[in-house]
């Protein structure tokens, strides 16, 4: 992936990303998210992920940020009113999480190898619906199954806590 | 060129954001987006390590990516699952404001 394309999906996925935890409006965040995530999907294809990028497409940008819009605008949210900001949870927040950033710099500094550049493919165009098609129905049956059967589950039991009353 | 160290730095940073996101907001749906986000940047590193750790007949190597898409299925169920969850807790408390919530009596 050439570097102009990498630094501009990049900065689009942080940039909006960062859109969403800073926006009031949960309706703009929402939109952010769904930009962030194109930005995303556009790096995977950068990386030769075909599949994982269309995928990421159709469930991220689609179904879940549908939802996540539909339940927004079902609970009629509006920009939330200004609270009184807890200065000592922003702060230490905002410590946390810069001590974890600065500990997974620290980590990737250590790795050997990381800073040369990506092996070429043998072929410009991988195969890798195929590919990963085969792992998952020969090596990851069984996991493969058992996601069928949490789907499953998901399935009732939202339809069991969207019900009127819980007994 | 960007190298794997790029990729690791940018998908560290956006775990950031949405570990950010879930300390400082008081929104659960918002909550709820930051730990999205945090699961998309482990599936970027996870890519990217495929990407970088050819296998012996020099294609990446797919079993991150059959991982990612496991992660991803996992997430898409945990989102479904959340989101009712948020909506029982609105019709029972009229909030979506964590600190409005804070005893387990139902």
């Amino acid at each position: 992936m050439p570097a102009l394309l990498f630094w501009t999906f990049a900065a689009m996925m942080l940039v909006f990303g960062g859109a969403v935890v800073l926006n009031r409006n949960p309706v703009a965040s929402a939109l952010s998210l769904v930009l962030s995530f194109l930005g995303l999907s556009a790096l995977f294809m950068g990386l030769d992920a075909f599949f994982i990028g269309i995928i990421q497409v159709l469930v991220y940008a689609g179904a879940v940020m549908v939802l996540f819009l539909f339940i927004i605008m079902l609970l009629d949210l509006r920009a939330e009113e200004r609270r009184k900001i807890n200065t000592v949870a922003v702060v230490g927040g905002s410590a946390v999480a810069l001590a974890l950033f600065v500990q997974i710099c620290l980590v990737v500094g250590q790795l050997r190898d990381a800073d040369k550049p990506f092996p070429t493919l043998p072929s410009p165009r991988a195969d890798d619906v195929h590919e990963v098609g085969m792992l998952l129905f020969s090596s990851y049956n069984l996991p493969f199954q058992i996601i069928g059967v949490l789907v499953l589950v998901a399935t009732i039991g939202v339809i069991v806590l969207s019900k009127r009353e819980l007994r | 060129m960007a190298t794997l160290n790029h990729y690791l730095i940018v998908s560290g940073l956006l775990f950031t954001i949405g570990f950010a996101g879930v300390m400082l907001r008081r929104n659960i749906i918002i909550i709820f987006m930051s730990l999205e986000l945090m699961l998309n940047a482990a599936n970027l590193s996870l890519v990217a390590f495929s990407r970088f750790r050819v296998s012996a007949n020099g294609l990446p190597n797919y079993n991150a990516q059959v991982f990612v898409f496991f992660i991803i299925t996992v997430a898409a169920a945990e989102v479904a699952l959340g989101l009712a969850i948020i909506v029982a807790l609105f019709r029972a408390r009229q909030t979506t404001h964590v600190e409005d919530i804070s005893s387990l009596k139902f």
